[in-house]
């Protein structure tokens, strides 16, 4: 597979859209491992004070990076991937979740890119400091 | 806070070996959104030269799962998992997951700290392959609410 092209700083090199009803959280629970019932249980969520039954935040990083190695062309493109948990994404049982990605350059170098995600639920940003990695080597 | 302080430094005992199995992958892969052939599919990814098939970036979560399990169940952490909440996650590689891998992971709390009245703690679990090279780093922050937060 062919390396991405070295982008300009500031290039948009994604933006994807995805909606998460209470199977993606089902899924993602059995997928990870990680069976908490805020993720898809009401009363269980409700009972420790949360708004609602709650996307697993590994499944927002999760799916976040996509539009990144869909660009890169490789998931073991990525290098580097960090984020900050800064707002619970609140699933509803008929209506889901929908989350959208923008990745933008940040940094840019010989080597690697740095792309920066911005994502959004609900007219917020849920993920801070969302910076991938990306080799750019042949 | 109730966090032990003196978990900073403390590193726990490697876990048992994990075997990255294809399928594994691609149930990941489909429960992430990842649609990348070379996640799904064993000739992509040997076209992309690869020995099988690749792994999502955030796979590793699944082998760093058996590393906070330790954390948690340490008798002296005073770790209350009802009160836990993700703060921060990173993933540093130093080479792709691919099925066939099999991989260890060895955890270090690196940081405990009060913040306003909640426990920030910090752990690492690095892994690595069956002959012992460096895979993945995960980094993972847990905010551990007080009290009254």
């Amino acid at each position: 597979m062919s390396a991405p092209q070295r982008p300009e700083l500031g290039q948009v090199v994604g933006e994807a859209e995805f909606s998460f009803s209470r199977d993606s959280l089902v899924r993602y629970a059995g997928a990870s491992g990680d069976f908490n019932p805020i993720h898809y249980r009401d009363d269980v969520a409700e009972g420790v004070g949360l708004p609602g039954v709650l996307a697993h935040g590994m499944l927002t990083m999760g799916a976040a990076v996509q539009p990144v190695v869909d660009w890169a062309g490789d998931p073991g493109r990525i290098l580097d991937y960090q984020v900050k948990f800064t707002r619970p994404v609140v699933v509803d049982a008929q209506l889901g979740a929908t989350i959208t990605v923008t990745a933008t350059v940040g940094a840019v170098d010989e080597a690697t890119a740095r792309i920066d995600l911005t994502v959004m639920f609900d007219g917020q940003t849920v993920l801070g400091k969302a910076q991938v990695v990306v080799s750019l080597a042949p | 806070m109730t966090v032990n302080p003196e978990l900073q430094g403390r590193v726990f005992p490697p876990t048992a070996p994990y075997v990255v199995a294809r399928e594994k992958i691609r149930e990941f892969s489909r429960a992430v959104f990842a649609s990348s052939p070379i996640n799904h599919d064993p000739e992509a990814a040997r076209a992309a030269g690869y020995a099988d098939v690749v792994a999502p970036p955030t796979f590793p979560v699944v082998i760093q799962e058996s590393t906070l399990a330790q954390l948690l169940s340490e008798p002296d952490a005073g770790i209350d998992f009802s009160r836990v909440v993700h703060g921060n996650q990173r993933f540093s590689y130093t080479r792709p997951i691919v099925a066939g891998d099999e991989l260890t992971a060895t955890l270090t709390v690196t940081s405990v700290k009060a913040i306003a009245g909640n426990a920030m703690v910090t752990a690492e679990s690095s892994v690595v392959d069956a002959v012992g090279e460096h895979v993945v780093t995960a980094v993972s922050t847990l905010v551990v609410r007080g009290a009254d937060s």
